[in-house]
């Protein structure tokens, strides 16, 4: 049996024993946004940055309901659309308390909000270089993912489909080829719709997922959380576990020597 | 009594009326902002918060105060 305990995610040279990351938007309160990730078993979440609300002080604030002493917070870059902006983001994430490990993502286009990935190389290389730990938000190409890995990528976190489009992994093929070239930490970020599509990313040899819009807007929640984690453990285990060759004909299971 | 003039600056995109030769510590202060949860811009440049007690505030200065909210 895969020993699931020995089996840790380092990501910049960190250890996590969840492989299943997910992130805070989008829930209909802060509490219920608590009690999904505590159910996802996920040690990382992400988080986005934005202004204090000066006029209503009395609005909840994230930290006061995910401890990020105990949970990993990814900070990201949701919502910016150029180099410059993304990195304003994170190098303030970085000042709020000390965070090296951020998600970085420059989108291209409002509509379908597909990675501008000249944007997000260029600002790859300055964070590298600045001393940031980035799992960066891309393409699911292989010839860019490996361009961002040559340029300091801590991690690669290709979509699967759309941001919040649940359609969940369309491009098998270059995912796997991502996963042949690359020892980095290989995470699928955005567009899965049900658990099994958690379960297929796994199984492709991901090495985690993360998830947001699937669970914060399911019907139910906290069971959507539940299944996310117990798609995530299975694809893993199915992965370690060797699947069997694919052939066209049938192949009986039971012995065909001593038939009545 | 000696009358302080005011000043007018930016915080996070609204517009304030201060006394003259605030420091951006006094004025952080008077809006109760938790400093251990928040990032400080001060005209697009980020601030040591360490620094904040000697750093006097100018006219037009831009704040911009940032802090992590839910997101994917």
């Amino acid at each position: 049996m895969v020993n699931l305990k020995k089996d840790s995610l380092i990501i910049a040279n960190k250890k996590f024993y969840s492989r299943l990351i997910v992130g805070t938007g989008k829930y209909k309160s802060m509490s219920e946004c608590a009690k999904a990730i505590k159910l996802s078993g996920a040690e990382i979440v992400t988080v986005a940055v934005r202004r204090v609300n000066i006029s209503n002080k009395n609005k909840p604030l994230l930290m006061d309901y995910i401890d990020p002493k105990k949970i990993t917070y990814l900070p990201n870059t949701a919502g910016c659309f150029n180099s410059k902006e993304a990195l304003r983001t994170l190098r303030l994430a970085r000042e709020i308390g000390g965070w090296k490990l951020v998600k970085l993502e420059v989108l291209g286009d409002k509509k379908n909000l597909f990675p501008d990935m000249i944007e997000t190389l260029k600002s790859t290389e300055v964070l590298a270089k600045e001393g940031f730990k980035v799992m960066v938000y891309c393409n699911d190409d292989p010839l860019m993912a490996k361009r961002l890995e040559n340029s300091g990528a801590d991690a690669i976190m290709p979509l699967a489909a759309p941001i919040g489009s649940g359609l969940g992994i369309q491009n098998k093929i270059n995912i796997q080829i991502i996963r042949k070239q690359t020892k980095l930490p290989l995470i699928i970020d955005a567009g899965l719709g049900q658990a099994s599509d958690a379960t297929i990313a796994m199984e492709l040899g991901c090495d985690g997922v993360l998830v947001n819009t699937a669970i914060a807007k399911a019907k139910k929640p906290f069971e959507m959380a539940l299944a996310f984690k117990n798609a995530v453990i299975a694809g893993r285990q199915s992965y370690k576990s060797g699947r069997i060759d694919k052939i066209l004909m049938g192949n009986p299971s039971s012995p065909s020597k001593g038939i009545i | 009594m000696k009358n302080i003039k005011k000043i007018k600056i930016k915080i996070n995109g609204k517009i304030k009326s201060i006394n003259q030769d605030s420091t951006l510590s006094e004025v952080l202060k008077n809006i109760k902002i938790p400093l251990n949860k928040v990032a400080i811009e001060l005209n697009e440049e980020i601030i040591d918060k360490k620094k904040i007690n000697k750093i006097k505030l100018n006219k037009n200065d831009k704040i911009e105060i940032v802090h992590f909210i839910g997101g994917g």
